[in-house]
């Protein structure tokens, strides 16, 4: 065994943390109250290679090992968890089905769009079915060398902002996972419309989205790894994206933690700093206990992956410490607060909101519990 | 980063596993419900090189990387925690303080037949009134000629009943505090020298727990290790390698628990189907081992921050701390899912339930552990 990080990694997290840092983490407060991102700093994370991070140099991207790929996502939702939301879903669920199950012509098509900024969005869910992702109803009717798409995708990150849209469809009249398919499609193909705009509690500067397929005519060559695979490539994707997820959540626990130890450091009650009491003494190894465990499982999930080895398991096991460790750091680092971790001039705030969405999409922790038990079950 | 363990940590790990399956496991029910010290599965661990894992060949031990010896712990602990503790503190709390700090004289006489397994060592830092505050010794030691003569009574002394060679912690000079303590190197031959009494404890019940007493025993300069008033250095540093090895022991006894409840819950049927098959139980499975899974990650961490020559005191409060917990709930949650069969003594779980807990409390109570780490981390 060997716990640390290569050269390569190290150097590439210290860009992104510097990134981060300079770029993101002076506007964050402002992006969450104002539920924006600003177009410039979108356009500084394309210069700096954010959108195609997992894919190959041939594409565009920059190929880097999803370890780090992790660190990177990590430094981003230390600074901000919205703009690293965007980010960890145009890569992970946004551009990896095309380039694992797309089709050479495919992967030249649209890969290095996706590269040069072109966000992509994921369509799973829908009013209807959110764990339960086989009990999607969209439909995809053949129709000569086009689908037809109807239906309607809740919960999009980035769907207002996507220039291209992963959509899993059934064959109208089917049920359960097969039957379904998964396709590339782009911004302003007819019938396709964002809906309605979430306001949601945290995450603020991503957008997340209701999007309406209306008779929208896909050319096949846009199906993704042949017809009936659409679940299959999705639950792939989901399982890269429950690494990124974790890792975002780490990114927010961190923080919490870091900005706990600062103000511990300063504020002073009872005579003596808050660090130099018992209490907040325990709060803080708990919080440092259960993130560094937490990355351990990550790291492990990533290294899997990059070797080519079964991760399902691993994967999961992670989303759920990560996501439920960095839960209790934002309660603990607001506890530690006091009535100034309830105001949003103190970043703990919205580290609060934020971090409780990790606990729920990409696979609810409900859902990476059944993961796990499902292979343990068949395991033994 | 690299997680697989290599050729040699292999074969340590499943001789060990052999051996504790064939030898250990057979008698663990039996000597825990008599209290009965297995010296003959201690002689055997000697015979196999357990007893002085990572002492260097010339002085008799099997020279092996941290790692190797974590995992022969863990498998140890997973028959008996009893056996393991025996094999943990000869290995951690003794041999290593000597290998560290001994002279080649007293590596010779003192560590060659530890490492070997022909005597057996006990740690003595504990008292009545020293516990998690172990600066607080009240044993003393005084200059006398050529040597020093020791007073005091020592408690909870793990192997106590059994040890030949006990390393005794003593204060020399109270006006130093801590800086005043110093280790000796004492005989069970020694006059003055005696076993007060045995604990009845709730587990571990085959390992030993003495109370000893020091009257008037004397010891020559030669077995003093370590120059004068660095005793508490020595104690405090054995502490830090030894809690890598109690939460080995921790992840040996929350595997056993673990498997034997999956199993369990496959064959148990209730409802008409096997219990395996409700999600409330699936939940506890998945918990207990994704627990178990960062709990091991987090020591072999440590063991691995251990070889590399470093600081590695957080790393090992940390791995001590979450194992520690994690078997704490894990033992518990196998208890609750063999229900009352849980709590009959015809069922090993019960006590894997009781032997968990001690690992909560020694070489480092939780709290201190929280500490240390706190400690760290404000440092940092």
């Amino acid at each position: 065994m060997n716990f640390d990080l290569n050269e390569n990694q190290k150097m590439f997290r210290d860009m992104v943390r510097d990134f981060a840092t300079k770029e993101i983490a002076p506007i964050a407060h402002s992006m969450d109250v104002e539920a924006t991102m600003p177009d410039d700093l979108i356009a500084k994370m394309r210069d700096n290679g954010f959108f195609g991070l997992s894919f190959p140099e041939k594409y565009g991207g920059l190929g880097v090992d999803t370890l780090t790929y992790s660190l990177v996502v990590e430094e981003l939702a230390k600074a901000s968890a919205g703009v690293c939301v965007m980010i960890t879903v145009h890569n992970s669920v946004g551009s990896y089905p095309l380039a694992m199950f797309g089709t050479e012509e495919v992967k030249k098509r649209f890969l290095p769009r996706m590269a040069a900024g072109e966000i992509a969005a994921f369509c799973v869910t829908e009013p209807g079915s959110g764990s339960d992702a086989a009990g999607l109803v969209a439909t995809a009717q053949k129709d000569g060398d086009h689908y037809v798409l109807n239906g309607s995708k809740s919960f999009v990150t980035n769907g207002s902002r996507a220039a291209f849209y992963v959509i899993l469809a059934r064959t109208p009249g089917t049920t359960g996972h097969k039957d379904t398919h998964a396709f590339i499609v782009e911004k302003g193909t007819s019938g396709l419309t964002v809906a309605k705009k979430e306001d949601k509690m945290g995450l603020r500067c991503s957008d997340t989205v209701t999007i309406d397929l209306d008779d929208v005519r896909v050319p096949a060559d846009q199906l993704l790894g042949g017809e009936g695979e659409g679940l299959r490539i999705a639950l792939t994707a989901l399982d890269g994206g429950r690494i990124g997820i974790a890792f975002q959540a780490l990114g927010i626990g961190q923080a919490c933690f870091e900005e706990s130890i600062k103000y511990a450091r300063i504020r002073e009650q009872f005579g003596k700093t808050l660090a130099a009491q018992p209490v907040i003494q325990n709060m803080i190894a708990d919080m440092g206990t259960d993130l560094e465990a937490a990355r351990m499982m990550g790291y492990q999930a990533c290294w899997l992956k990059d070797e080519g080895r079964p991760f399902t398991k691993e994967a999961a096991m992670a989303k759920v410490m990560a996501t439920e460790a960095a839960c209790r750091a934002a309660d603990t680092a607001v506890q530690i607060h006091g009535g100034y971790g309830y105001c949003k001039e103190y970043a703990v705030e919205r580290y609060y909101r934020d971090v409780r969405v990790t606990r729920i999409y990409e696979g609810t922790s409900e859902i990476q519990r059944l993961v796990i038990a499902r292979k343990l079950l068949a395991e033994y | 980063m690299q997680f697989e363990f290599n050729e040699q940590q292999r074969m340590i790990r499943d001789m060990a596993r052999d051996f504790a399956d064939r030898e250990i496991v057979p008698i663990a029910a039996e000597i825990d419900e008599q209290e009965k010290f297995p010296a003959e599965v201690v002689k055997k661990m000697g015979e196999l090189g357990f007893m002085g894992m990572n002492v260097p060949e010339q002085y008799g031990g099997a020279g092996l990387d941290t790692l190797s010896y974590i995992l022969a712990m863990e498998e140890i602990s997973r028959a008996c925690a009893s056996c393991g503790v025996i094999m943990s503190v000869n290995n951690s709390l003794v041999c290593w303080p000597l290998e560290t700090y001994g002279n080649d004289e007293q590596k010779e006489q003192w560590l060659t037949p530890l490492a070997k397994g022909e005597k057996l060592g006990a740690y003595c830092l504990s008292e009545p009134g020293a516990g998690t505050d172990a600066a607080a010794q009240s044993t003393t030691a005084k200059k006398d000629g050529d040597g020093w003569i020791i007073n005091g009574m020592k408690n909870f002394i793990t192997n106590g009943a059994n040890a030949d060679i006990l390393l005794v912690f003593a204060q020399a000079d109270p006006e130093l505090k801590y800086k005043g303590i110093m280790a000796f190197i004492v005989e069970k031959e020694a006059a003055g020298f005696s076993l007060i009494r045995k604990e009845h404890k709730m587990g571990l019940r085959a390992s030993d727990t003495a109370q000893l007493a020091f009257d008037n025993v004397r010891v020559p300069d030669s077995q003093v290790l370590g120059p004068d008033g660095s005793g508490f250095k020595v104690a405090m540093s054995t502490l830090d390698g030894g809690r890598i090895g109690i939460a080995a022991q921790a992840l040996g006894i929350s595997g056993a628990a673990y498997e034997k409840a999956l199993a369990y819950s496959k064959e148990r049927e209730q409802f008409g189907r096997p219990i395996c098959k409700f999600q409330a139980i699936q939940w506890k499975i998945a918990d207990m081992a994704t627990r178990l899974h960062a709990a091991r990650l987090l020591t072999y961490r440590a063991a691995w921050a251990k070889d590399q020559g470093g600081r590695y005191s957080e790393e090992s409060a940390m791995a001590k701390l979450f194992a520690s917990e994690a078997s704490h709930y894990i033992t518990n949650e196998a208890v609750q899912i063999f229900g009352g069969n849980g709590y009959s003594k015809e069922y090993p779980v019960e006590r894997h339930f009781r032997d968990a807990k001690i690992t909560e409390i020694y070489e480092g109570t939780s709290e201190a552990q929280r500490m240390v780490i706190s400690s760290m981390e404000l440092k940092k």
